[in-house]
């Protein structure tokens, strides 16, 4: 068997219904592979080797037993610890978590369970999902697998690192204001951000409650779709959750097809700021997207320039209320708790020693935002914002069927290059937030490498509410059309990591 | 309590001072689950059985509102002739406290459900129109138990335990707008507020009121204005003031207590207070301004809520009729006096009486049970009558063994005594205290025959042509017997043995 390890999900479950493999000699190559590059990527917080196990034991069975399984059933995954696993440690990348086992499943766990996926671990992330590096964590950064002095894009990097390290052909990551599309950009990789209530937020562990998103994370857009299709779909403990059918994403993965489809590329992301390379990339893609018989136009949104500010005074609003939660009294870190101190000294100091830095920034941006007096001319004013941002959207939408963008600005940068710079690091985000205010469907997609650096440049989709098939329609076709000029998928330029035993 | 209060006395505070109140009711409603999860809502069970992620507040849960604590907010709000929104939100109150699970209370703010509204309650016979100025949906907080200090409380204490079975127990807080009635009825029309507030929510079912409970809690704000003055004094505002009788009484403690610091020259400080029921005082609690910061937002986690015309239509459709309009028609069916319909109500007993009447019993008799026996015990214990332990089922068997002939109403009187101190059920308290009327007639033949002999004055009387004089053999029998004959059985056994 070659290294099943290299294999895309689609190829694994075709394997598996062959009865070429097993879920458990595919888990095992996986853990194997962890255990030999996670030293030098450090993408798992915690490696469920047993439970892992167990669960791919279980669909072997039923496999054997003649159940009729889903496409992904025995397939391995990397979670997030942003989202609960009962009895699985999660932390969301937080000191003050530390050692929490939680006594529920998310009710995106609960579906990739209920689909046979294995869950390997839990990746590394910024704490609280709160970055754009992965150095935010309270645990140490995690290393990008194509030059392991970078980052890999955060919040999710450890997600990213994970399938781009081989260590997982597929992840579940979450997205706040691009922390799955800037990690997919990053690496190589396709992360797609499902439309707003489209996935459960159900166990999420929330930073922002009207804007995360938990979407899939893969090496192919064919894997994306698959995923997403096990995740998606209305949850009834998901006030927010969309009650409509899962738009109809695999279908469109296999499709691929971009004739006649009507794309617009944002005016006001690109130019000053915009590393070249990541430039040039994103216009061959276009160009190749014009050849494929897609019709492109030049659209503008006015008011994408103010997305930034406008986002960060809503996520830290509603960050420092969510936040308050963690306050040692019922779970997780509990420190001065001394028999002198009373409970409002233990919530302190539990808290001033279980936050992070960047996290007690937003938590007093946002609790200073919300103040009476502060209210309408921050929290109220970023509201309306973000109303005209969700209008610049539609009309768009009205001229054209899906907009397109460079996933970021750069490249993936150098650890600790931006981590004295918040406003250099927040700039990371300013394609993939504009999405998040609306609530609409967005994507990265890989479309080769930077000339400057040799490293992954990511090509932005966005598409309706409920209109996420549109993404994997246009990724599709630049896959297919990509691996026919490269003579594969991008991430097979990756370099080899160096493995240890 | 070392804290001795100077207060005025209330006529001399009231012949300076205007009143002005303002009371926030929280009711809990009687849903089977709470208000944002699937646990139930069961008074009194096991600490930390009733709880699930969602009410512990563990990371990634998520609320759900439970439509049933939405459509009963609608029904208050319509009982209390208020707007009721065409959409409207929750919003997050954000401050930290250990019995707070989220360090957030999921309530309403500037958007509340019902608002605009209006009740009239009677005192004396006269009609105050109370304006509500909303209603709005929350959940309720845990419940700490401070252990190892003084009664109870925090301060001095050694640690807190915290049960969560109450958070996230729907919860409607209803809010008047200023009171100003005649200083000399404003503690009486509060408690009548809060005891048709009460008997209104009883009658639509969306709660069980039961104050002993906790289950409908009310903060009194009280301030004082000179006399002929319009601008509002500082107000104070005291908390958990959980009976009908202490809401009286608390109100008007504060009116002495702040008449005696303005009256020699002092300022009210804004603050909220703790009443105590035993000394009947208030005391300090918390110092409260006006820029306390709760940092409220709209909550992201839950979905606008646009209750439809149709819905709030057909909800309006099952109330009751209004308080006003019911009694009347009940005053007219039962055949009561305008005053004796005014102590009813004052007495807080028209639901019970209703009830009891459903039972069977006749009106007059259920009012003299409730208002003559059980309406004195409660004032006598200081409590309210809903929480004697005696309900209208306890009263209905008592007048059915009265209307059996088995008791008599001096005896069942003592049986009501019984049942106030928990002695069983009427058959218990009578086996006990042994109250059976003697029905035996040569028990009460021998007793007729002690009388005669020994008054043979009055047998001479009545032999003399005068029948009326036996009145006084007949309560020489009832002496005789303890009171447990049938007067009317001993008169008929008596004139017989007399030949009249």
């Amino acid at each position: 068997m070659s290294d099943l390890t290299r294999k895309t999900a689609a190829e694994l479950s075709e394997l598996m219904a062959s009865g070429e493999t097993s879920s458990v000699e595919i888990t095992q190559a996986h853990l194997d592979r962890i255990t030999a590059t996670d030293t030098a990527v450090h993408a798992f917080l915690h490696v469920d080797t047993d439970g892992a196990l167990a669960q791919a034991a279980d669909v072997d069975k039923r496999r054997a037993a003649g159940e009729k399984l889903g496409p992904l059933a025995g397939v391995p995954l990397a979670l997030k610890d942003v989202l609960t696993q009962d009895g699985v440690p999660t932390t969301a990348g937080s000191r003050i978590l530390e050692g929490w086992k939680p006594p529920y499943d998310s009710t995106v766990v609960k579906r990739l369970k209920a689909a046979g996926i294995v869950i390997l671990g839990k990746t590394n992330m910024d704490e609280f999902a709160m970055g754009s590096s992965t150095e935010n964590s309270a645990y140490g950064p995690t290393h990008n697998p194509w030059d392991l002095a970078r980052i890999p894009g955060g919040s999710g990097g450890g997600s990213s690192a994970a399938i781009s390290a081989y260590q997982a052909p597929l992840a579940i990551g979450t997205d706040t204001g691009g922390s799955i599309r800037q990690p997919a950009a990053f690496t190589g990789t396709v992360g797609v951000k499902p439309t707003y209530g489209g996935t459960s937020r159900y166990g999420l562990i929330a930073l922002a409650s009207s804007l995360d998103t938990p979407g899939p994370c893969a090496r192919t857009t064919l894997d994306a779709a698959l995923l997403h299709e096990v995740i998606a779909g209305h949850d009834p403990m998901d006030s927010t959750s969309i009650d409509q059918p899962v738009p109809p994403v695999v279908e469109a993965a296999r499709r691929g097809d971009v004739n006649g489809l009507r794309i617009g590329v944002v005016k006001e992301l690109g130019g000053e700021g915009y590393q070249p390379g990541v430039e040039a990339r994103f216009h061959e893609a276009v160009e190749l997207l014009t050849k494929l018989g897609a019709e492109v136009v030049e659209v503008s949104c006015p008011h994408f320039q103010y997305a930034l500010p406008a986002y960060y005074l809503i996520l830290p609003s509603e960050a420092s209320s969510n936040l308050a939660k963690f306050d040692a009294m019922r779970f997780g870190l509990r420190v001065g708790d001394d028999g002198e101190n009373d409970a409002e000294q233990v919530m302190r100091l539990t808290r001033e020693a279980g936050f992070g830095a960047e996290v007690k920034r937003r938590i007093m941006l946002g609790t200073h935002a919300l103040s009476s007096g502060y209210y309408d001319a921050y929290y109220g004013q970023a509201q309306k914002v973000r109303t005209l941002i969700a209008r610049d959207f539609t009309r768009a939408y009205e001229q054209v069927d899906v907009l397109v963008s460079p996933a970021t600005p750069t490249t993936a940068f150098a650890i600790g290059d931006r981590v004295n710079d918040p406003i250099a690091m927040y700039k990371n985000d300013l394609c993939t937030i504009p999405s998040n205010l609306a609530g609409n469907a967005a994507a990265s997609f890989p479309v080769g490498l930077a000339d400057e650096d040799g490293l992954p440049v990511g090509f932005h989709v966005m598409a309706p509410v409920m209109r996420d098939d549109l993404l994997y329609q246009v990724g599709a076709a630049l896959e297919s059309a990509l691996a026919d000029q490269w003579g594969g998928v991008l991430m097979s330029k990756a370099p080899e990591l160096e493995v240890t035993r | 309590m070392t804290v001795v209060a100077d207060v005025l006395p209330i006529d001399d505070a009231l012949a300076q001072y205007d009143p002005v109140m303002g009371l926030e009711v929280h009711v809990e409603l009687n849903t089977k689950s709470k208000m944002f999860c699937g646990c139930p809502t069961e008074f009194g069970a096991e600490p930390n059985t009733q709880t699930c992620p969602v009410c512990l507040g563990l990371p990634g849960a998520l609320p759900v509102v439970n439509a049933v604590g939405v459509e009963s907010a609608i029904k208050i709000g319509l009982a209390l002739n208020c707007e009721i929104a065409e959409w409207c939100r929750f919003a997050r109150k954000n401050y930290f406290y250990p019995d707070m699970p989220k360090n957030f209370q999921t309530s309403q703010y500037d958007e509340p459900i019902a608002f605009n509204g209006w009740t009239d309650v009677v005192v004396d016979g006269e009609t105050y129109r109370i304006e509500i100025e909303r209603a709005h949906m929350e959940e309720d907080t845990g419940k700490s138990l401070h252990v190892g200090g003084a009664t109870g409380r925090i301060h001095g204490a050694s640690h807190s335990l915290v049960d969560y079975n109450r958070a996230g127990i729907p919860l409607i807080e209803i809010v008047t707008k200023t009171i100003e009635v005649p200083g000399e009825k404003a503690a009486a029309v509060a408690r009548a507020l809060v005891s048709q507030l009460r008997d209104l929510l009883l009658s639509i079912g969306v709660s069980d009121v039961r104050m002993d409970q906790g289950s409908l809690r009310c903060d009194a704000n009280v301030s004082l204005k000179p006399k002929g003055s319009t601008t509002l004094g500082t107000r104070t505002e005291t908390k958990n003031v959980n009976s009908f009788r202490s809401v009286e009484r608390a109100i008007t403690y504060e009116i002495t207590r702040q008449a005696a610091i303005l009256s020699s020259g002092g300022k009210i400080l804004q603050e909220t207070r703790h009443w105590h029921e035993d000394t009947g005082i208030t005391t300090s609690g918390r110092e409260k301004s006006d820029a306390d910061d709760y940092r409220y937002f709209p909550e992201p986690d839950l979905v606008p809520i646009a209750p439809s015309r149709e819905w709030v239509e057909s909800l309006r459709a099952t109330l009751p009729e209004a308080p006003s309009l019911r009694r009347a028609r009940l005053q007219t069916e039962w055949g009561f006096t305008d005053l004796e319909m005014r102590d009813v109500i004052n007495g807080g007993a028209v639901e019970y009486i209703v009830r009891t009447v459903e039972l069977g019993v006749d009106a007059a008799a259920a009012k003299k049970w409730w208002l003559g026996e059980l309406a004195r015990a409660a004032n006598e214990s200081g409590k309210d009558l809903g929480d004697l332990g005696v309900g209208p089922a306890e009263v209905a068997e008592v007048q059915k063994l009265v209307d059996e002939g088995a008791l008599n109403d001096k005896l069942a009187r003592q049986v009501f005594d019984g049942l106030v101190k928990g002695e069983g059920t009427p058959a218990e308290i009578m086996a006990a205290r042994g109250l059976a009327l003697v029905s035996d007639d040569s028990a009460l033949i021998e007793a007729i025959d002690r009388a005669i002999a020994a008054n043979p004055d009055v047998v001479e009387k009545v032999n003399s042509g005068k029948p009326a004089a036996a009145g006084a053999l007949i309560g020489a029998v009832m002496k005789d017997m303890r009171g447990q004959a049938d007067a009317a059985k001993v008169r008929e056994l008596l004139n017989t043995k007399l030949g009249i």
